[in-house]
């Protein structure tokens, strides 16, 4: 139980912070043409921002089921990693039935946080952690949804740049603390860029771009700057 | 959009999305032993945000000068290691704010 709230506890921003991002998707979502609680149903049972932007881009211009397999396909492909990374985390009796239900929100910010935990992960902390976010994602969608063409558009506008306060909220802390992770997300960043300002690159999706960004940093980090054993769990 | 359609939709979405995030956390049950892997996986949440956040972040306001605004507010709130939340809503809030004086 303690783990429990203690997971509570360090989700709440995230839960928070989702509410803010997934209130821009049900504006998105609704303006593309879902009824809310179609955009409330996107965000419960996928609780991802790339992949469901992109999703309801696919349904609104009609697009087949195999492009909307490949689009969730290529930009989820990350979680695969992660939840590689999640696995070598969790202690021992974080069962296959409670990873057969809790793996489902193994998201960015989620993992980031399940990963920065001093020592191995437990299934009831990370219960825990998943909580607020996942009714943060879902709550924020159906708000944004319901009375999103209320908001004015300065402030949706403002609002759109949360998600990324979360993701520097997350990584310039580590790279203050760890120069090798400096270096590798600073690489990881003019790849990006190079991806998408040099035209011969045009046809790389973001989801995609996103991966080949993350393999090849991270493999270069894992080459010249090789971290020693559990040294990255305890210094993050 | 055909009213049978979302529901295919959805279930396609979900399907993967689920299925890429379960099926390597239930597989994997060993520690991997290997240094280059483990430092592989160690980096990967830190590079996964850097390419997702740039330059993607300086287009998501709709003005390269407010997003720059609210990065800058975000940078500096997170090197004094504030949490997410507060570096969110400074991030949102600097945004906003210079949207207002342009």
């Amino acid at each position: 139980m303690k783990q429990f709230l203690q997971g509570i506890k360090d989700g709440s921003a995230i839960g928070i912070g989702y509410f803010s991002v997934s209130f821009t998707f049900g504006l998105a979502a609704v303006s593309s043409g879902l009824c809310w609680w179609q955009a409330l149903l996107v965000s419960m049972v996928n609780m991802t921002s790339a992949g469901q932007f992109a999703g309801i881009t696919v349904m609104a211009s009609v697009g087949s089921y195999l492009e909307m397999a490949v689009s969730q396909f290529v930009i989820n492909l990350r979680y695969a990693l992660m939840s590689i990374s999640l696995s070598q985390k969790v202690d021992s009796r974080f069962r296959a039935g409670r990873k057969f239900i809790l793996g489902f929100a193994n998201t960015d910010e989620i993992f980031a946080v399940a990963m920065s935990r001093e020592g191995e992960v437990g299934s009831r902390y990370f219960a825990g952690l998943a909580l607020l976010p996942y009714l943060g994602w879902s709550l924020g969608t159906l708000a944004g949804a319901v009375c999103g063409n209320i908001l004015p558009k300065r402030l949706g506008d403002a609002l759109g740049l949360a998600i990324y306060g979360m993701f520097t909220a997350i990584v310039v802390p580590a790279m203050k603390k760890d120069s090798r992770i400096l270096k590798m997300v600073i690489l990881a960043v003019l790849l990006s860029c190079c991806i998408y300002y040099i035209p011969i690159f045009q046809n790389i999706s973001e989801g995609f771009s996103i991966i080949i960004c993350a393999v090849a940093a991270s493999a270069a980090g894992a080459a010249f700057f090789p971290m020693e054993e559990n040294e990255h769990q305890e210094e993050t | 959009m055909k009213p049978g359609n979302f529901w295919i939709y959805l279930l396609v979405m979900f399907g993967v999305t689920y299925l890429i995030r379960v099926v390597p956390f239930v597989i994997f049950r060993k520690k991997i032993e290997n240094k280059y892997v483990r430092s592989f996986l160690a980096y990967i949440p830190y590079t996964v945000l850097g390419a997702m956040t740039f330059p993607a972040a300086l287009y998501a306001t709709g003005s390269l000068a407010t997003a720059i605004a609210g990065l800058a507010a975000a940078f500096a709130a997170a090197y004094r290691g504030k949490g997410l939340f507060t570096v969110a809503v400074c991030a949102s809030a600097a945004a906003f704010i210079a949207g207002l004086a342009l």
